[in-house]
């Protein structure tokens, strides 16, 4: 997957006239459609809870669709080559996550979706601000450690004794003032820019030395550095955060990546290793991780009358999911409230339970397009360093993603992780929206057509043969 | 609300939801098939652009017919451009084969795009240059254009 290997093949590309199409047109046409998914989610909501069209619906409307329309124009103006799928799914899923919310709020009395809204509106803006900015990403090359070292401190954050809190026994917020803020959402995104930063420069170190043995090519010792590094990094987050969720991620983004700068299946072997032995060792040492693996196993031991009931938000995401059947209930037609923080990390078990299994898998189907794309754009991308940048995006979606809906639906034990675009959280969500803005500009570069150097190339020939005419 | 109106506005949405799905679908669909422009629209965008150099360029100088080697041990050995790809590097099956310790096996490639010609490194260990410039990516040349490669200097010659 390296740079090298796919380089012949688009040295072919302006051999054959494979030239893309800015596809702007068809980018607002996808953008109508999803803000008829938002907006209609926000009216089925009013018309399933209130039985009425709720009166605010010009005024939420209007908001959705200037704020795209927002970003459809920058994105015109500073990314015209840029992927026409990846802003319209991203604004589909915010609009959908925000009706959800805004339907959980009717039943409970609370405001999360207007928060979310100006959540979703900062996202946005700095979704805009990346564009704008950040015209080349091979700039982000020059803050590879910089990057490295604001992760590692924004992950250490939450441990500060002032500024970190605990909420449902994970300390992964800091709060200032009336915000609580999740760093290890932001450290993310850095991470992916360290590391595609690092293994651009070291994947021939990484890639070549090494024994064989039984048929892996198992890289050298003093190679193991970055990858031991990276795995005490996610134990600690481990085991002082007790957030399995993101220690689960930055491992196995690490890992991805890895393995995509070097094509060795040696570093998967090693990792897939560092990963059993580092999961087993924290089962057996602590009590939350044994009460998640056992709840997973046997949901229904942990649920009701005379047990603990550890298993109650799990249990109750699968007699939504369970309840919801083939068409969902419709909206305001089930009862998600009774599982806890639906809002959040359990959204996907409310949607299944209101938009059935045809909801959930549009919904995945919508993920998978984000990811297909980000690869796409990984693959035709012209440096290794957009290569690799774009291809971390794409996994650490595609990671969160399976990690929290597959924990939801009870294909693996349940760890804490927002669901990207959807879930009430205002920290997942700003992070989110910059890791589309990079997509969309590594998709740009990527894209457009290869600047014609002839120009300059035939003012240096005139010098050259100048000289040599000398 | 009847029951009626409430399984309506249900499927309406979940039609919706799909509805959007498959469009993306296809938009990424008609992306990856109907990317490759057809020749009569390239035109519009780029042949003006491209006629208006080629006239100034040709009074000069015509195309480019071979490959020639004008400095390092090799310097004097040519190929012509009529067989590109040509692969430049030590190795037997190179079309211009160096006797330069700093060259690798597969070295660089010359080819064809158009009317423009290209090279292209192939992951040699030293690297190859246009000027001072390591290339990271096929890079136009024209004639004249000196490409090095290890202690060896290539051009195309008309």
């Amino acid at each position: 997957m390296a740079a090298r290997t796919a380089l012949p093949a688009q040295g072919a590309n302006p051999i054959i006239g494979f030239v893309h199409r800015r596809r702007r047109g068809a980018e607002l046409f996808l953008l109508v459609l999803a803000l008829a998914v938002g907006i209609g989610a926000y009216a089925a909501v009013g018309i399933g809870v209130q039985g009425r069209v709720p009166a605010d619906i010009v005024g939420y409307g209007g908001w959705l669709t200037a704020l795209v329309v927002a970003a459809h124009v920058v994105v015109r103006i500073v990314a015209p080559y840029a992927d026409p799928v990846l802003l319209p799914v991203v604004a589909a899923l915010n609009g959908l996550g925000l009706a959800f919310i805004h339907r959980v709020d009717l039943v409970d009395g609370t405001d999360l979706a207007r928060n979310q809204l100006i959540w979703m509106t900062l996202g946005a803006v700095l979704f805009m601000v990346t564009l704008v900015v950040l015209r080349d990403h091979r700039v982000l090359t020059r803050f590879t450690y910089t990057a490295g070292l604001s992760a590692i401190v924004l992950l250490l954050l939450p441990m500060m004794p002032v500024l970190g809190t605990e909420i449902r026994g994970a300390r992964i917020w800091i709060s200032l003032g009336p915000f609580s803020f999740q760093p290890g959402e932001v450290a993310k995104v850095l991470l992916v820019i360290a590391f595609a930063g690092y293994l651009v420069l070291h994947r021939d170190a990484l890639a070549l030395a090494g024994r064989r043995v039984l048929f892996v090519d198992l890289p050298r010792g003093r190679d193991l550095g970055p990858i031991l590094g990276m795995w005490l990094v996610s134990l600690g987050i481990l085991v002082f955060q007790k957030d399995l969720g993101s220690s689960l991620l930055f491992f196995g983004l690490f890992l991805v990546m890895l393995y995509v700068s070097t094509e060795r299946p040696g570093w998967l072997v090693v990792g897939g290793a560092l990963f059993l032995g580092g999961a087993l060792t924290a089962w057996r040492l602590f009590g939350h991780v044994q009460t998640r693996v056992s709840v997973w196993l046997d949901p229904f031991a942990y649920y009701g009358e005379g047990t603990n009931d550890t298993g109650f938000q799990n249990v109750e995401g699968l007699f939504g999911m369970a309840w919801g059947g083939l068409l969902g209930r419709g909206f305001g037609g089930g009862d998600p409230t009774r599982i806890p923080i639906v809002e959040s990390d359990f959204i996907i078990a409310g949607l299944g339970e209101e938009l059935g299994l045809t909801g959930v898998i549009a919904i995945l189907l919508l993920y998978g397009l984000i990811v297909e794309r980000a690869l796409r754009a990984a693959i035709i991308s012209r440096d290794g360093f957009g290569k690799l940048l774009a291809t971390g995006l794409g996994s650490v979606f595609a990671l969160q993603v399976f990690v929290v809906i597959g924990g939801v639906t009870g294909l693996i034990p349940l760890t804490g992780l927002t669901t990207p675009f959807l879930s009430q959280g205002g920290s997942s969500l700003v992070a989110n929206w910059v890791v589309i803005a990079l997509l969309l500009r590594i998709s740009d570069l990527a894209r457009s057509p290869v600047p014609d150097l002839t120009a300059d190339a035939e003012d240096d020939a005139d010098e050259s043969t100048q000289v040599i005419k000398l | 609300m009847s029951e009626l109106t409430l399984l309506l506005v249900r499927i309406a949405y979940l039609a919706i939801l799909w509805i959007f799905v498959l469009s993306a679908i296809s938009v990424i669909r008609s992306d990856m098939f109907g990317a490759r422009v057809p020749e009569a629209a390239r035109g519009r965008g780029q042949k003006a652009p491209k006629e208006k150099k080629a006239k100034a360029a040709k009074p000069r100088r015509g195309s480019p017919t071979h490959v020639l080697v004008v400095e390092g041990s090799s310097a004097g050995e040519r190929a012509e451009l009529d067989q590109a790809p040509i692969l430049i590097g030590r190795g037997n099956d190179a079309a211009i084969r160096l006797e330069d310790d700093y060259v690798s096996t597969r070295h660089a490639r010359i080819a064809a795009a158009g009317d423009q010609w290209f090279v292209e490194d192939l992951g040699s260990t030293n690297g190859t240059y246009i000027g001072t410039v390591r290339i990271t990516q096929p890079t136009t040349i024209t004639l004249g254009t000196q490409v090095r490669i290890g202690k060896t200097i290539l051009e195309l010659r008309k």
